[in-house]
């Protein structure tokens, strides 16, 4: 935890379009994002260059919203508006994080021990 | 800072220095690693992680006043703060994220975002400084986490027995202590694993399959 003096150089109320509206319902950092294609989509020439940087930075494999807001440098708060701009668009899909809703807590938890304790 | 981009200009990704997931069909699940400035969250983290640690700036709205890093600036209400996590895939689809979260009560709103969904919480503590835990504890109980309190040792701290450490940190008999050194894979999973058991002892029992009618 570092407080960051740094400044963006686009200020994110800019990398939204200049848009307060509430937007990106359901989406969580965790959220897995990637391109539906890798031909460029011509739904993208309408937005911006913002979303452009994140359908370039998705073209080549899968990421969580956060570590794509961390390779955009850009809030996560951003990067969910930008994102659900795109899935609307047709340009990324999008899906929860964990992707079987049968899975109960305990199994999840059970199927992490397991997995830490292989790895020891 | 610690992020892997760090020094290099912004602009469009750069694919061959991003890790992305190898598979979009994986279980992802969620841990925060809490404590105090400066007891080793990130050197935590750093260790297990298999992408270089990342950090996302989040700007949040000051909920106590008045606050020392923007004293001067009238009007100004908003600070921004990095916060680092990383990335350990596991045997059997699953991937494990974890967020180094501030540990001060004036973050709290941040916290909670950030704490939602995840299955526990990881506590660090450091001998020389044990009280500078308690904020961030009582944050953790108050979410409802699961956790536990790993000490990480440093070279010059003073080693206290566990009844002791427990005492002064006033544990609850089934929260696990261990201690760790967080520059260590083996010991740093191990705790963890403590972290885990322990989420674990808390779930309820797998009910039974629903009866198909």
């Amino acid at each position: 935890m570092t407080p960051t003096p740094r400044r963006r150089m686009v200020p994110a109320y800019l990398a939204t379009g200049g848009r307060t509206r509430p937007g990106g319902d359901g989406f969580e950092r965790l959220t897995v994002l990637f391109a539906t294609g890798a031909e460029q989509p011509s739904a993208l020439a309408e937005l911006e260059a913002e979303h452009r940087r994140l359908w370039d930075l998705l073209r080549p494999g899968a990421l969580t919203v956060v570590e794509a807001a961390a390779h955009l440098r850009l809030p996560v708060s951003a990067t969910v508006f930008l994102a659900a701009d795109l899935v609307e668009a047709g340009c990324l899909h999008a899906r929860a994080p964990i992707p079987r809703a049968q899975q109960t807590d305990r199994s999840l938890v059970e199927r992490l021990l397991v997995g830490l304790r292989t790895l020891r | 800072m610690d992020s892997a981009l760090s020094g290099n200009p912004p602009g469009p990704g750069r694919p061959d220095r991003v890790g992305y997931l190898p598979d979009p069909e994986q279980t992802l699940m969620k841990l925060v690693v809490a404590g105090p400035f400066g007891v080793g969250k990130t050197t935590f983290i750093r260790t297990l992680s298999e992408i270089p640690t990342l950090h996302t700036e989040e700007a949040m709205t000051e909920t106590g006043a008045p606050v020392d890093d923007v004293a001067g600036l009238p009007g100004k209400t908003t600070t921004t703060v990095a916060v680092d996590f990383g990335r350990l895939t596991l045997p059997g689809e699953l991937v494990l994220y974890m967020f180094g979260t501030p540990g001060q009560r004036r973050f709290f709103p941040l916290w909670q975002d950030i704490a939602r969904g995840a299955i526990g919480a990881l506590v660090l503590a450091d001998t020389r400084r044990l009280a500078d835990s308690f904020e961030i504890m009582d944050m953790v109980e108050e979410q409802g986490l699961p956790y536990a309190v790993a000490v990480n040792r440093f070279p010059d701290s003073p080693v206290h027995p566990a009844p002791v450490l427990r005492s002064h940190l006033d544990l609850h008999a089934s929260t696990p202590l261990v201690l760790c050194d967080a520059r260590e894979r083996g010991s740093s999973l191990d705790a963890l694993i403590a972290l885990t058991e322990h989420v674990l002892h808390g779930l309820p029992a797998s009910a039974p399959a629903p009866e198909q009618p």
